[in-house]
């Protein structure tokens, strides 16, 4: 039997179906609590660290944008060095750097070279970035700006616009109303204090994983962790959410000087631990999840040529993330699209997937699942989410197994009581609205 | 200050080239398909893609954007595998598939688990000669394809200034025509101008498949042999030679449309490896767009933006692989109570340096530390591995080139990189595109129903 890249390939016959081992994950905690998330991956002499907080815009509390706006701060100085010094001691050894904030998450990732004099810097200036931002007066105000114009950017888009009302809509007063970028009053007053506020409550250890993914080994691994959050205070995890409230359906129009019309329709979806987790993730992808085969993609674009980017998808979230689907096409067709979009969804409740399609889906989704996990920079973001959503370590491990027995009855009646077409939202953005 | 230690590049340097040479492995067919093989064995996957020699500047006038929608309607049957079956076949082996066209190449990708391989290929051979270009299949495919191009160019300021951009900076190159092709020609394009298109450039004397991940390059030759093998031949045509006239002063175009933010673009014309005086001119053209922006602590980043803080963005960019010379392209947005004029004076100023001015050794070693480093990083990704080799070969450049990369770029001096500069960074040879935002005030909400009203908690 070959074992590889930490795989072990395991052929079980188990509700017919092939059930694999995904690379081998060990967890453990640092001394100040952080959970640990780890695979060792030999072949490349290189590791990735991502640590990842409960920080996201959720917590942004009456500051839209504050949660984004403290995670860029991070990369713009910490500790003895200031935003120029500390770029160019990471760049200068080849070492990267990133950062990113979502609705639950916020987190930072380094990527350097297991050579141990640069590995050394990585993890140090790690250790600094997030314990130790520095936020420096001007790089807080250089930041702000850069934050505003991004927003602003990305308001020219018709898609942007439709997909913050359809939040704002669905979420009315939940903290998943906003948009994480925030928006120009907020930015606009949020101060160095809120900044560090923010920081030094989600910041800490209890709060943050740790994942790691490279040529180390498991020692080295726990010094890796130690040292990354050895300036963290253990602070507290972040609270429960509050549950997401229910609101009527409706169409909202927007005029949008465009061609072309975007359709955002959905509703309320599902939890990461949601108990229909994997019949409507499996029969999502029969409706509109499958790149280039889906129901959705035959109806509006390969039957009638309406759309260049038709899909949809759940999107799990700490609480119920929403289910969207989404189009665009030229503005004097957009009514036609949102009926078929609409009428495609209606009969997907009503009679289901055929067998087939539902066969087609979850091999599509089994088979797929070894090119899913086969570089370090895809097993460091899964093995990050699954400590982050405290998902069970066999996780991977037994993920094809519960696809595999997931049936047409079970995706049916998850559908048919989860999905309702008198709940949905549309939101029409672009031309006169 | 901390430097990084000899022996931690020299590790890097050892491992890589040796690693990336030991795993390729070539080969043509008798029919004159190149067949290149990369063994990656971490993990039981591969991936495969096959590539062809043509792109939107092999197109004439009148049929831009043709070879985009050929690519499109390459998912749309053969006479064994109706519309859409080649997808499905390669979702339900758990793939997943797509293809992307570009100026100089057209590849059709396969990401699947290893003993699906064999499959994939058959596919790929059959879709190279056997394409049906349904009349009716094609009406909705294009309308499709005019869809993709509001959403990507229509609909985007920076993607109308990218297109104008390029359209008033070529005179007569090819590269002057959007990849997707001009709105006009796109709604005049019939079925039978692709099946012309197809039959002219889809052969496997024209093609090259490149397999990266945990295969055994005998077990490849095998399968392509069985597969590719008896394909047919066509005569490629040759094309003429196209030259860019020497540009003679510089040209300025103003995009004026709906929009928040100005922006600025500035190209200037440059060689590219293959066709330059000197053969180490496009590595100083690369290392010169890595001391400008090649990270936060590069030029741009720390002068414009954390020092004079005339620019929100500023980047610099350059491609030293393409069929036909192109453009070291300078980009940025000015913040709030700085105008695009002076982001433009800011940018002109930072090329007057490097034409003036040596660059520090320390940039420059900052330099191929980076690019050393990302060559370790890149093993990490299939695609890449593949991508890598497929550009390559496609332009009519050895693979090779891409383990030497780190080796020429060790070689360029600081004069070179003035050298460069000096040559190529000047006003006379400059095209500049400015985002002038036209108010976005159509924006009225107006609520057609009762959406939003809210019922409990």
């Amino acid at each position: 039997m070959a074992v590889k890249h930490g795989w072990v390939l395991l052929v079980l016959l188990l509700a017919g179906g092939l059930v694999q081992a995904g690379p081998s994950v060990e967890s453990w905690h640092t001394s100040r609590g952080a959970k640990v998330m780890f695979v060792h991956a030999p072949e490349l002499p290189m590791v990735d660290v991502r640590v990842v907080v409960d920080g996201g815009s959720a917590r942004d509390g009456g500051l839209p944008g504050l949660s984004r706006f403290t995670n860029a701060m991070l990369s713009e100085g910490a500790g003895e060095w200031d935003a120029g010094a500390m770029a160019l001691r990471l760049e200068e050894r080849g070492i990267q750097l990133g950062s990113g904030s979502l609705r639950d998450m916020a987190w930072i990732s380094v990527r350097s070279l297991t050579d141990a004099d640069v590995l050394a810097v990585a993890l140090e200036s790690a250790q600094a970035v997030l314990a130790s931002p520095r936020f420096d007066q001007d790089a807080v105000e250089r930041v702000r700006q850069q934050l505003q114009i991004g927003l602003r950017h990305s308001l020219q888009s018709p898609g942007t616009v439709a997909a913050r009302r359809f939040y704002r809509t669905l979420y009315a007063d939940h903290p998943y109303a906003h948009d994480p970028d925030g928006d120009d009053a907020s930015l606009a007053k949020i101060t160095v204090d809120d900044l560090q506020r923010f920081h030094r409550r989600y910041y800490v250890a209890e709060n943050a994983i740790v994942a790691i993914v490279g040529a180390v080994d498991r020692k080295t691994a726990e010094s890796i962790a130690e040292q990354v959050t050895g300036g963290l205070a253990a602070g507290q995890h972040a609270p429960p959410l509050p549950p997401v409230p229910t609101v009527s359906g409706g169409e909202l129009h927007e005029a949008f000087p465009s061609s072309q019309t975007h359709i955002y329709v959905g509703q309320s979806g599902m939890s990461r631990h949601d108990p229909d987790y994997f019949a409507l993730y499996v029969g999502n992808h029969v409706l509109g999840g499958g790149s280039l085969v889906s129901t959705l993609g035959e109806e509006v674009r390969n039957k009638r040529g309406l759309s260049y980017s038709v899909y949809s998808y759940f999107s799990p979230m700490r609480v119920d993330g929403p289910f969207l689907m989404v189009a665009q096409t030229k503005n004097d067709q957009a009514e036609q699209a949102l009926k078929v979009m609409r009428d495609t969804l209606e009969r997907f409740v009503e009679d289901g997937p055929s067998e087939d399609e539902l066969e087609a889906a979850k091999q599509n989704l089994i088979g797929g699942f070894p090119l899913r996990v086969s570089s370090n920079a895809q097993i460091v973001e899964y093995i990050a989410m699954m400590g982050f959503y405290d998902y069970p370590l066999d996780w991977l491990d037994t993920l094809t197994g519960k696809l595999a027995a997931v049936d047409v009855a079970q995706v049916r009646d998850a559908f048919r009581r989860r999905i309702s077409a008198p709940a949905g939202i549309a939101v029409i953005v672009g031309g006169n609205g | 200050m901390v430097t990084v230690s000899p022996k931690s590049l020299l590790l890097a340097l050892l491992l890589v080239p040796l690693a990336a040479l030991a795993q390729v492995s070539e080969f043509e067919l008798s029919n004159g398909m190149k067949v290149v093989v990369k063994e990656d064995h971490r993990a039981p996957v591969v991936v495969s893609q096959v590539w062809y020699k043509v792109g939107s500047s092999y197109e004439p006038e009148g049929i831009t954007g043709i070879s985009h929608a050929l690519e499109h309607m390459m998912f749309k049957g053969t006479e064994r595998f109706g519309a859409g079956e080649f997808s499905r076949v390669i979702s339900a082996l758990g793939g997943s598939e797509n293809a992307f066209t570009s100026r100089d190449y057209t590849a059709y990708f396969e990401t699947i688990a290893v003993e699906h391989l064999e499959r994939a290929l058959e596919l790929e051979a059959d879709r190279m000669r056997n394409l049906i270009l349904d009349p009716a299949e094609f009406a909705k495919e294009i309308a499709v394809v005019r869809e993709e191009r509001r959403l990507r160019t229509e609909d985007k300021p920076t993607g109308k200034v990218y297109e104008q951009f390029n359209a008033v900076a070529w005179r007569a190159s090819p590269y002057r025509n959007p990849v997707i092709g001009w709105m006009n020609d796109l709604e005049h394009m019939t079925a039978d101008d692709l099946a012309a298109w197809y039959r002219r450039w889809y052969a496997p004397n024209n093609a090259t498949l490149v397999v990266a991940g945990d295969v055994q390059p005998e077990a490849v030759r095998d399968m392509a042999e069985r597969h590719f093998g008896d394909l047919s031949t066509s005569r490629i045509p040759a094309l003429k030679p196209p030259a860019e006239p020497q540009q003679a002063g510089e040209t300025r175009v103003q995009v004026r449309v709906p929009a928040r933010q100005p922006y600025l673009m500035m190209g200037y014309k440059t060689p590219i490896v293959g066709q330059s005086k000197e053969p180490w001119e496009p590595y100083a053209l690369y290392v010169l767009s890595s001391v400008l922006d090649g990270g936060e602590s590069a030029r741009f980043s720390r002068d414009l933006v954390r020092g004079s803080g005339i620019a929100a963005s500023a980047g610099a960019d350059y491609d030293s692989y393409s069929r036909l010379p192109g453009m070291f392209v300078l980009s940025g947005t000015p913040t709030d109570g700085h105008t695009v004029a002076e982001l433009e004076q800011a940018l002109r100023q930072a090329v007057a340096q490097v034409r003036d001015e040596l660059i520090d050794p320390a940039e420059l070693k900052r330099v191929v530390t980076q690019a050393v480093a990302n060559k370790v990083y890149e093993a990490d990704s299939l695609f890449n591995q593949a991508t890598e080799i497929g550009v390559l070969e496609t332009l009519g450049l050895d693979w090779r080139l891409s383990t030497t990369e780190i080796d020429s770029l060790k070689a360029v001096t600081p004069e070179q990189v003035r050298t460069v500069a000096q040559r190529y960074l000047v006003d006379d040879n400059l095209t500049v595109a400015t985002l002038v935002p036209l108010p976005m005030d159509q924006q009225q909400p107006r609520a057609a129903s009762s959406a939003g009203g809210r019922h409990g908690s």
